[in-house]
């Protein structure tokens, strides 16, 4: 016995070694992607110059003199994300209360199950399905209100982002109204308030913190999604017109033109992918600030 | 009059859950719908041979290289993600700064678009250490995107198992590893299956961080060096050139199929898991 | 094995949760007795008899002064072994807390722990354990079955059979009983009243009468200091203390 003493204590020792490495390789892999990233693309901002990538409005990589401007993409994944805001904001929310205060038992069991499936489904079969049915539609829309147009355009990537982001707006809206007490709820019922009355005066308000920080997530989503927003989305690198015409959003800069890019316009790319950081950083920031504020009043 | 106006409102806004609650079905049920019936008149055996030629866009390939890519990801990323929870929640004291580290570096890096996965990928793994586009590139670039995920539900899995078995172990006698290993992660495992199950959702639908990593070649890899694409990877590529729509929809049914069945295994695992309840 | 404590002081951060015990001329609890902890909710007597296991080691920001002796050894000096400590400072919970596994693992746990592997030998200790916890002739036919099914009174005595298993020398059991039915709680202090021949046993309650039927020496605590340590007997007919009166009255608490 006295012999496995050591042993044991080595083991311990070796064990608490091997798990501290373990959560090291987080931080690790946060700042490789910071060190990779930066090495590549910042020595391409110099070159380009901050404000003319930033600002520039051309994009035209493959010129003889070529010109790197991000702002019609950085507008343009803007543009894309607001429409699907507008777009899934209201339906997500809604459809949270919904589940949370008005479904009945029977609906529940089909409809959250859906909602997860919906939140399972592939990026790409978002975008297949866009290429089959949402671009045909906006075509048609198009048509009549402009007289042409592809249907490939920001505004069918608005319609499919609003979509993609639903599940993660309804599921954490909808934790967020279960969350309020339901003496809320019953102090207003006894009031004399109704019941609709009662969940969107008192209950949604009391939820508004989880809320927002569920639209806050659904803009991350929006603004990183990717391969949905090149099937869709025309991917004109051009500043955006009109939302019935194509537009190319920073994450699709990145896609489409990797493949065959070298020397700086290879390194513009990949400055491209520091902007969208940069902007998921921002949002990560409003998020925690979001959350904290709430921490207090959630006790 | 103010009554009446009351009444209104609420009519309204109860209108308008129902209307907007029927469209998020709809539209879902309409996703799928179509899908299905689309794609399931394509679903011919054909489609399911082992060799992938231009005239035969077979499937079987990307769902091979789909298994690899799943399973070899997730023999990297869960163990790390199990052990740097064992970490944070069993070894550090609240208010460490090194866990505080982690844990922010852990959200960030949950918060990154896979597109920017992908470029970090090719650069590190691709480049820097000349795997190429190859099936191992695509392994550790996914497996940092799924590490935060397995942290996140270990770390709730492991708060979530009672204080009384780790008190129970150390009044016995036991050292850490031992409560650790014996007690605690034993309680936790359905909490911890849970997540890995997510985590293999997200395996599976990645494409972004997969085309300039693994690459897109449509045959079964022989080796790790090897470029494979997955089944979401095949999908773009098909959906892409125009006239493999048929096929496109018939993988999009597959596709759809392995998320119902990730789905419904995380509920199974949830229901077992809140019916046992978490111990003493 | 007997303890000994002189000037015991214990620190939660800022908080003073045990206030020189033992200050003057010392503490003992004495061998194959049943020494009783007393007094109201949150008076220090939980966190007392965890100083004996160091199990207060577990909490953060805990810091312990004074000098606790069991066997001749100041059990809080840099070269104890917290392992042998524990194994022999056995400790039954509040809540009882079988593990997650067979019955058979249960009480297999800890000389699994002190690396003993061969089969008879365990089969041996885990049936001398259950039989010293009076719990065998219920789960002798169902070893291999998981721990959790047995009921709350059940629970408690396998924890006191995996304690046992341990062959501590000293056992400390926190209100073992609280969360038990009447008659669950009988057997226990029936087996209590068995175990002290072999063992030292101290024991926290809530339950005065619980520490008159079986305890032999009574220590009264009150906001983190001993009041009165002293035969049961004496503490519950005669005490010394005004407070300590007025609390086995039923005045306070």
């Amino acid at each position: 016995m006295n012999s496995t003493k050591p042993m044991h204590k080595f083991r311990e020792i070796f064990f608490e070694y091997v798990f501290m490495f373990s959560a090291g390789i987080s931080v690790l892999a946060l700042v490789m992607i910071f060190v990779f990233l930066f090495a590549n693309g910042m020595p391409a901002i110099a070159e380009i110059g901050l404000m003319e990538f930033i600002f520039g409005r051309e994009w035209r990589p493959m010129d003889a003199s070529p010109s790197f401007g991000v702002l019609p993409m950085i507008a343009a994944s803007i543009y894309i994300t607001l429409g699907a805001m507008v777009i899934g904001v209201p339906v997500g929310i809604f459809t949270a209360v919904f589940l949370a205060h008005m479904c009945p038992a029977r609906l529940y069991v089909v409809l959250k199950p859906t909602v997860n499936l919906l939140a399972g489904i592939p990026s790409v079969v978002y975008g297949f399905f866009g290429i089959v049915i949402i671009v045909p539609f906006v075509r048609e829309i198009s048509l009549f209100f402009t007289g042409g147009g592809s249907g490939s355009s920001m505004l069918a990537a608005m319609i499919l982002l609003g979509i993609m982001i639903l599940p993660t707006i309804v599921n954490i809206s909808e934790s967020a109204i279960r969350a309020v007490p339901r003496s809320y709820y019953e102090g207003s019922l006894a009031l004399g308030a109704s019941h609709t009355r009662s969940v969107f005066s008192v209950v949604l308000p009391a939820a508004k913190s989880g809320v927002f920080a569920s639209v806050i997530l659904g803009v991350g989503r929006a603004v990183g999604e990717t391969m949905a927003v090149v099937m869709v989305a025309g991917n004109q690198a051009r500043m955006p017109e009109s939302i019935f015409r194509g537009g190319r959003a920073l994450t699709s800069n990145i896609v489409i033109e990797m493949g065959y890019a070298e020397g700086l316009h290879r390194d513009s790319l990949i400055a491209t992918g520091i902007v969208l950081l940069v902007f998921i950083f921002i949002i990560n920031i409003v998020f925690t600030v979001v959350t904290r504020k709430s921490a207090p009043s959630a006790d | 009059m103010a009554k009446i106006m009351r009444k209104i409102t609420d009519g309204i806004l109860f209108a308008a859950t129902w209307f907007f609650a029927a469209i998020t079905l709809l539209v879902l049920l309409f996703i799928i719908a179509h899908i299905v019936i689309n794609g399931v008149p394509y679903l011919e055996p054909r489609l399911f041979e082992f060799t992938f030629t231009s005239e035969n866009v077979s499937m079987m390939p990307a769902i091979i290289s789909t298994v690899f890519m799943v399973f070899l990801t997730l023999i990297i990323a869960v163990p790390l993600g199990i052990f740097t929870s064992i970490y944070l929640v069993e070894y550090v004291k609240k208010g460490n700064k090194f866990v505080m580290l982690i844990r922010s570096a852990a959200e960030m890096l949950a918060g990154i678009p896979s597109v920017v996965y992908g470029l970090f990928g090719m650069l590190m793994f691709g480049q820097f250490f000349g795997l190429g586009w190859s099936l191992a590139a695509g392994v550790l670039t996914l497996s940092i995107m799924i590490l935060p995920v397995v942290i996140r539900t270990t770390e709730e899995a492991l708060k979530s198992v009672g204080d009384g078995y780790r008190e129970g172990g150390y009044a016995l006698g036991s050292g850490k590893l031992r409560v650790v290993f014996r007690l605690v992660l034993p309680s936790a495992v359905p909490g911890i299956m849970a997540g890995v199950i997510l985590a293999m959702g997200r395996i599976v639908g990645e494409s972004a961080a997969l085309i300039f990593t693994a690459g897109t070649v449509p045959q079964i890899p022989q080796t790790l060096g090897a470029s494979a694409r997955t089944l979401s990877v095949h999908m773009w590529a098909l959906s892409g050139e125009g006239h493999h729509v048929g096929e496109a929809y018939a993988t999009a049914v597959i596709l759809l199929l392995i998320v119902l069945v990730i789905n419904t295994a995380a509920a199974v695992i949830a229901k077992i898991f809140t019916a046992k309840g978490s111990g003493a | 094995m007997s303890i000994s404590i002189k000037n015991c002081d214990l620190f939660y951060g800022d908080f003073h949760a045990l206030k020189g015990i033992g200050r003057d001329e010392g503490m003992e609890i004495s061998e194959n007795k049943v020494t009783a902890f007393i007094g109201p909710s949150g008076c220090g007597k939980s966190t007392f008899i965890r100083v004996f296991n160091r199990m207060n080691d577990l909490i953060q920001n805990c810091k312990i002064t004074g000098e606790i002796t069991i066997d001749g050894q100041n059990i809080y000096e840099k070269s104890t072994d917290i392992t042998q400590l524990r194994k022999n400072v056995g400790m039954v919970f509040q809540k009882p807390n079988p593990f997650p596994m067979s019955i058979y693992d249960n009480i297999a746990f800890a000389p699994r722990t002190y690396g003993i592997k061969k089969r008879a030998q365990l089969d041996e200790i885990v049936e001398r354990s259950l039989r010293q916890a009076a719990l065998w002739d219920e789960v002798s036919d169902r070893l291999k079955k998981s721990a959790l099914g047995l009921s709350g009174g059940q629970q408690q005595r396998l924890c006191i059979a995996r304690t046992l298993a341990a062959e501590p020398k000293i056992i400390l059991m926190d209100e073992p009983t609280s969360a038990l039915d009447p008659i669950s709680t009988g057997t226990i202090e029936d087996l209590i009243r068995e175990l002290k021949k072999t063992y030292t046993i101290v024991i926290v309650t809530h339950n005065m009468q619980q520490a008159t039927r079986i305890s032999d020496k009574t220590a009264f605590f009150l906001m983190g200091e001993v009041i009165e340590y002293d035969k049961t007997r004496q503490i519950f007919s005669n005490p010394k203390d005004k407070r300590t009166e007025n609390y086995v009255t039923g005045r306070f608490g």
